[in-house]
């Protein structure tokens, strides 16, 4: 039986570790993901769970025994934050092209230097081109059910990729909120023991995975280095069929949906949609409906899948608005917000497109209120009246 | 989508090898120095043996080490473990 109570964003990682029956936990800590790894580790101390947790010297290392870990048939799961994923970039690319189906918790938090702790969404958009799925929750229940939904995709025959679920440091990491525990059993029956690809542990039938590849296929080779890389983004592409029947079935099992790709509020009559991720996107949802009660007719869209990105979904939705406020929780420098660009991409080819506002807000864990996205918002209906866009991109409360 | 008789559906996701006596070629073409053992000095141990990282010296306790220069590329590794110091590095070029 599930049962509820009240954790933090972290906490709830780790019990969802423990309700998806990990094998194998190999991690370092970090800021402000250490408790995710704490409480894992008190689970397996206590006997409550029958990992194996490997302690490792670096984030590179503790990748690098998740997918040994992985290859050998184990479930992994690790988690980390800014410099430990950073730190790990190499091995990112190493997982996906192993296509082991790792899942990694990862609390997003600034780069140093200066140091910062807090919220901040580079480094996990950095790793946008290793192959890993990114998933941004914007509650501790969403964790919770996105990693167990994310194993469901990730080991997905058709897939086989890793996945990352990130969430916003502190606001959701050290926050408590209600979340309900599902029991391992019920998640069993959602999710079944791991089947690996191959069986490596077979010492009469050595193999050698990734082992050099040429340009062109050569002798017993049929295929070169580009077929390997076509069929990883096959893989990605399956995922966004996987994640829209696997959130399906989660609903009907237990009742909750975060939304597939995407998650649409408000949307179908608005003329203006505010686009987020993370934690932000929950309190857009509050905006809305303020606004709404005040006549405006705005709605909200949470980026919850940054890879595979969801190009239709937005598509779909976007056509019908006359504006859409992209707040961004991250900087390319010397362009603007990552989630804008990848936006922008996928409206080129529509006929008609709304108008894009990028704001380039929260960087480094600064507050943004109800209030702040209120003003995002306002500032897209004024565009609309006098059809006057300033500037692609502007720094939302920037001291000047 | 590729069509069901397409090689990407046969293929493994990822690449897979299995082991091969020079599956990358004749290795020993990589060398600069080669290990020459002197019989007289060495004491039949196996250490050569079990320390080559590319399974090139063959070792029986009647005969003692031998290495397959076609795959030995040179590294050293046997002749820094000897603990008799009977292999030596000769340069080749």
């Amino acid at each position: 039986m599930s049962k509820i109570i009240i954790t933090t964003g972290n906490y709830s990682a780790a019990y969802a570790a423990k309700a998806a029956k990990v094998d194998v936990v190999a991690a370092y800590p970090i800021t402000p993901q250490t408790s995710i790894i704490e409480k894992i580790s008190e689970f397996i101390e206590r006997g409550e769970m029958k990992a194996e947790y490997i302690r490792v010297e670096s984030e590179h290392s503790a990748m690098a025994a998740c997918i040994g870990a992985s290859v050998a048939g184990a479930r992994a799961f690790t988690a980390t934050s800014a410099h430990g994923l950073t730190l790990m970039h190499e091995m990112l690319h190493w997982a996906s092209a192993t296509r082991a189906p790792i899942v990694m918790a990862v609390v997003n938090r600034a780069m140093g230097p200066p140091w910062n702790i807090w919220s901040d969404h580079v480094d996990s958009l950095s790793q946008r081109d290793t192959g890993w799925m990114q998933f941004y929750a914007e509650s501790n229940q969403e964790i919770f059910d996105t990693i167990i939904q994310a194993y469901r995709v990730a080991e997905d025959p058709e897939v086989k990729m890793p996945a990352m679920i990130c969430s916003d440091a502190f606001i959701l990491s050290h926050t408590s909120q209600p979340l309900e525990v599902l029991s391992e059993e019920e998640v069993e029956d959602f999710l079944p023991p791991y089947e690996p690809p191959f069986d490596i542990t077979d010492v009469d039938h050595p193999v050698t995975h990734g082992n050099i590849v040429w340009p062109e296929p050569r002798g017993d080779a049929s295929v070169g280095y580009m077929e390997f890389r076509y069929l990883m983004h096959q893989a990605l592409l399956n995922a966004k069929r996987k994640i829209k029947e696997v959130t399906k079935e989660f609903e009907k099992k237990f009742g909750r949906n975060h939304g597939d790709l995407i998650e649409k509020y408000k949307v179908d009559d608005a003329e203006v949609a505010i686009v987020s991720m993370g934690a932000l996107a929950a309190q857009a949802k509050y905006v809305v409906d303020l606004m709404r009660e005040e006549g405006y007719r705005v709605g909200a869209i949470k980026l919850r899948v940054f890879r595979p990105f969801p190009d239709e979904e937005i598509r779909e939705v976007a056509k019908r608005l006359k504006a859409l406020v992209v707040a961004d929780r991250n900087i390319s420098y010397g362009y603007k917000g990552i989630s804008a660009t990848e936006i922008e991409s996928a409206l080129y080819q529509l006929e008609k497109r709304p108008i894009i506002l990028n704001f380039i807000m929260g960087i480094g864990g600064r507050d943004v209120k109800p209030e702040d996205q209120r003003k995002m918002i306002e500032a897209a209906f004024n565009i609309i009246e006098t059809g006057q866009l300033e500037k692609e991109a502007e720094w939302y409360g920037l001291v000047r | 989508m590729q069509s069901n008789t397409s090689i990407l559906k046969k293929i493994p996701p990822t690449p897979l090898s299995k082991p091969a006596k020079g599956a990358m070629g004749k290795t020993g073409t990589w060398r600069t120095l080669k290990p020459v053992i002197d019989l007289n000095k060495c004491t039949k141990c196996g250490l050569c043996w079990l320390y080559c990282p590319e399974a090139t010296i063959t070792f029986t306790k009647e005969e003692g080490p031998k290495i397959d220069y076609v795959y030995c590329k040179g590294c050293g590794i046997c002749a820094e473990e000897c603990p008799a110091k009977a292999i030596e590095m000769v340069r080749e070029f």
